[in-house]
């Protein structure tokens, strides 16, 4: 409730200074405040907006799954005169209702980092494209591993999330094997796959289904995961198995603490997305549809890149140090 | 004939809430050996006289002597202290937990040595002895001490704890309205145990609004009225209507026969 | 007039025969469930019933098992505990922040961590005694203030590079062919001891009267609100433990461990048999609990089941533990 009344009279605040100077108003929320991912993401969004001299607002849900509390957010900064909102979804269904009543509006609304369901909902998304996330790395592990037969690991997000969908299908078409393609939210199960487990994003749980996972299959020697927190856990499972050296780890997001695992050897790559990207995009077009009028559509890929420690042939990667420059997080 | 002992006695009590005054001056005299039931309407300050004796409130004025030495009571632990157990009509016992865990609750008995002292360990064998001998004491039939008491029936859960306040009582067993819970038969066996706690030597003041129940056990009959003592009654020699009379008013004290009132 | 052993209440004859059969449920249904699920996996897999698997069950549930400690005697006396997991994160990441960034001595490191989820119980216990608020409500708030302390404080980063003391518990030893984990010890060398206090001592006792009947507990002289205070403040103790567990078990200090334990630890103590409404259950109900959850789990993956299959069952096991606690006291109501 605190934080209600305190956005409310911010969002008051804005809205006299707005008339005033007739600044664009960008509203961003994000999923959470705290997750360094959306701290970098605001960043971004601040930057740009002084550059642009924009007028920034900014809220969250309260945990990630908190959609009531995105929905008060968009509307208090409507009220506020945003004419712009940008928006990572924490339930990509439940916000379409809310979306469809400010672009009624009139406001430009623009998923960022992970879409609505439909797509369409919103006017546009700038995100990674998260199968191509997943088949770099895919790539990438088919070279690391030279031929050898593999026996593959996916430590995925839970079942029916897009994102996860897509990384893991995406890593398994990059590595050339039997997958669906970037639309489907199912898992592709090849039988180079000998264990499939959920980890949450969650290192603990990520740690527990990769025991389980090394009880079914002694001999796995690649591990796909959904984001590096469930590397982490897996390493560590891998280490008290005595296999950390034997085994490849591959995985997604580019933060900081990741990029550090990269370069400790406990990752062997990730292909790094970029959240400053899409929210400086973000308030970019917020100008452009302030000024103009003019809407972006569509999706825009806000890049991803693969980082690796050791690059291998055939594959594009950058090292580390460049990982490290461009990571979101605590350096 | 002997001057009856008195084991437990009031002067003058005085209780006010706010502009209500519940106790004005009330006294009361409670003999060894005796059932002493205590009726009033509601208003009549019984239950205030009740509390004040059991340590549950403290009144303005006046003063209660316990085996004639005065006492002051802050709280209904101060009065289990001083040897004053109450009964009330809540089945005031834990279900889920054994007659024998419930006699001995808040005073349970641990291991003798080491285990008691460092583990504190409790003597469960012992514990469940003792109770099986004070329910024996007062001839209730139960075989195990290691049941639960929520598979007793109503009688029975009561009569676990009138056994209890018998067990521990060293002076005065006060029973707060111990039938109103029951059922006719249940009441009756009720009635029959708190006949054997006063033969077992414990005074026992009852609480009551069953007429019956109080003409069928009590000894004397203290008339609560108007925050004072009105009358203390002979239920062998008056009628059940008379006493109802007295209770509500209809009959003045000075109205009632000389061989009704007890002496 | 002799006063003989009394029918139960009449009621339905089929109920009456049933709740003789039954008897209170106590350890022994969840303890069967736990069994049968073991024989249910160990033929459809011939990995699960090896020393080694079993061993690594046990780490799994360690964390959520000894936060059901501390949630076991909550709900013992008619409460519940829903900060219960986000307090554990808060310890794990005051311990390990300690050691890395401060640079205190480890068991220092380890004590503060312990202290602060112990203040949490504290807090948690004052506010329901001496407040008079209800446990649930209480326990809500302090669930969103740990959260958001423990993500301020850790600026939702992990806290890497632990000194070896502090992980020390995760390590194993081994037992004939099987590595077992210090904290898989722990844990069990806690369960024991919780069980025989409760068992054996006056304390345990009063947790369970004050659960099973507050006011008759109250007026036979026992000090009711200290006993809750206490249970509240040991389970704070409990969670810190359970959050060097964590630390020890994963190699970091997490900033979003405990979200989902804390309804596991709720899952298992209700699994286990012990009644919501006090007064009723075992400690060791709880670890049965928490090692169905994980058997099934471990289970299910060796299986290639899908983790919903996971949820869905413990979903389905909750309700049926839930009904048979009833069903086997509700002649007793």
């Amino acid at each position: 409730m605190q934080m209600k009344t305190a956005f409310a009279l911010s969002a008051l605040c804005a809205a006299v200074a707005a008339h005033a100077a007739d600044q664009p108003v960008v509203g961003l929320i994000t999923k959470t405040e705290t997750n360094p991912f959306f701290v970098k993401m605001k960043e971004g969004a601040s930057e740009a907006a002084k550059a642009k001299g924009a007028k920034l607002l900014s809220g969250a849900g309260k945990a990630d799954g908190d959609n009531a509390g995105q929905v008060t957010a968009m509307e208090n900064m409507i009220a506020a005169g945003a004419k712009t909102i940008l928006i990572t979804p924490s339930d990509s269904k439940a916000i379409v209702p809310a979306i469809k009543k400010a672009r009624e509006k009139g406001v430009l609304v623009i998923a960022l980092d992970s879409p609505a369901d439909p797509a369409d909902a919103t006017d546009a998304l700038f995100a990674t494209d998260n199968y191509k996330a997943g088949v770099l790395i895919g790539e990438y592990a088919k070279a690391a591993m030279g031929g050898k037969a593999v026996k593959i690991a996916t430590l995925d997000l839970f079942p029916g999330h897009p994102v996860g969908a897509q990384r893991h299908n995406g890593f398994l078409q990059g590595y050339g094997l039997k997958s669906l393609d970037a639309k489907n939210n199912e898992l592709a199960h090849p039988s180079e796959v000998v264990c499939m487990a959920d980890s949450f994003g969650d290192q603990a749980k990520g740690q527990t289904a990769m025991e389980n996972c090394l009880q079914k299959n002694p001999d796995i020697n690649l591990v796909y995961t959904i984001n590096e927190p469930a590397a982490a856990g897996a390493f560590n499972a891998l280490k008290k198995a005595g296999k950390d050296k034997s085994v490849l780890i591959v995985s997604v997001d580019g933060g900081c603490q990741g990029i550090k695992d990269v370069a400790g050897g406990k990752i062997a790559a990730t292909s790094q997305q970029y959240p400053l990207k899409m929210a400086a995009m973000g308030v970019d077009a917020g100008v452009e549809y302030a000024k103009t009028g003019k809407k972006p559509s569509g999706y825009t890929d806000t890049g991803v890149t693969l980082i690796a420690a050791k690059p291998v042939s055939g594959v594009e990667s950058k090292d580390t140090k460049v990982g490290t420059d461009l990571c979101w997080g605590k350096k | 004939m002997a001057a009856p002992q008195i084991v437990m006695q009031a002067k003058g009590l005085v209780k006010r809430y706010g502009h209500v005054t519940a106790l004005e001056g009330a006294d009361f005299e409670l003999r060894a050996g005796e059932i002493l039931a205590v009726i009033g309407d509601n208003g009549a300050g019984k239950s205030t006289l009740i509390k004040a004796l059991s340590g549950a409130i403290v009144p303005d004025e006046g003063e209660i002597l316990l085996d004639g030495q005065p006492v002051h009571f802050k709280s209904p632990i101060d009065a289990r202290r001083a040897g004053i157990e109450t009964v009330y009509q809540e089945l005031a016992v834990a279900p889920a937990m054994t007659i024998a865990e419930n006699l001995f609750l808040g005073r349970e008995i641990r291991k003798p040595g080491w285990r008691g002292r460092w583990l504190r360990m409790l003597d469960k064998k012992r514990m469940a002895e003792e109770s099986n001998r004070h329910m024996q004491d007062l001839k209730i039939g139960i075989r195990s001490m290691s049941v639960p008491v929520e598979s007793l029936s109503g009688g029975q859960r009561q009569g676990v704890a009138v056994a209890r306040s018998a067990a521990f009582a060293r002076h005065v067993v006060i029973m707060d309205e111990p039938t109103a819970a029951l059922g006719v038969k249940e009441g009756n066996m009720v009635l029959e145990l708190i006949r054997r706690v006063r033969d077992r030597g414990l005074p026992v003041v009852l609480i009551s609004h069953n007429m019956p129940h109080v003409f069928e056990i009590a000894d004397r009959i203290h008339v609560a009225r108007l925050g004072k003592r009105a009358a203390v009654l002979n239920p062998k020699k008056i009628s059940m209507s008379d006493t109802v009379a007295v209770m509500t008013g209809a009959m003045r004290p000075e109205d009632i026969p000389p061989e009704c009132l007890a002496h | 007039m002799a006063i003989t052993t009394a029918t139960p209440h009449a009621g339905n004859r089929t109920m009456e025969s049933l709740k003789h059969k039954l008897p209170p449920i106590g350890v022994l249904g969840p303890f069967f469930a736990l069994l049968a699920a073991c024989v249910f996996f160990a033929a459809q897999t011939d990995t699960f019933l090896t020393g080694g698997n079993l061993s690594l069950v046990l780490q799994q549930v360690m964390v959520v098992g000894v936060i059901a400690i501390g949630q076991t005697l909550i709900i013992l006396t008619a409460g519940i505990d829903l900060s219960c997991g986000m307090v554990m994160a808060l310890g794990g990441i005051v311990m390990s922040k300690f050691a890395v960034e401060l640079g205190l001595p480890v068991p220092v490191a380890i004590v503060c961590g312990i202290g602060v989820t112990t203040l949490f119980g504290l807090a948690n216990g004052l506010l329901v005694t001496r407040v008079g608020l209800p446990p649930f409500i209480v326990t809500l708030g302090t669930l969103n203030i740990a959260f958001a302390i423990t993500q301020l404080y850790s600026h939702s980063q992990t806290v890497s590079d632990l000194p070896d003391a502090m992980t020390w518990l995760g390590t194993t030893f081994g037992i004939g062919s099987t590595q077992v984990a210090f904290g898989t010890v722990l844990m069990l060398l806690l369960y024991g001891i919780v069980w025989f206090a409760l068992k054996e001592t006056a304390r345990g006792r009063h947790v369970y009267a004050v659960g099973n009947n507050k006011e008759a507990t109250r007026l036979t002289g026992i000090p009711t609100q200290r006993v809750l205070l206490g249970v509240y403040v040991l389970a704070g103790a409990f969670y810190g433990l359970a959050s060097l567990l964590s630390v020890s078990r994963t190699g970091v200090g997490d900033p979003n461990a405990g979200q989902t334990e804390n309804l596991d630890a709720i899952t298992a103590v209700v699994l286990g048999g012990t009644s919501l409404f006090g007064g009723r259950g075992s400690v060791l109900g709880s670890l049965v609990g928490a090692l169905i959850v994980g058997v099934f789990r471990n289970g299910l993956t060796l299986m290639g089941v899908s983790s919903v299959y996971q949820i869905l069952v413990t979903g389905i096991l909750v309700i049926l533990a839930v009904a048979a606690d009833q069903l086997s006291h509700r002649k007793e109501r």
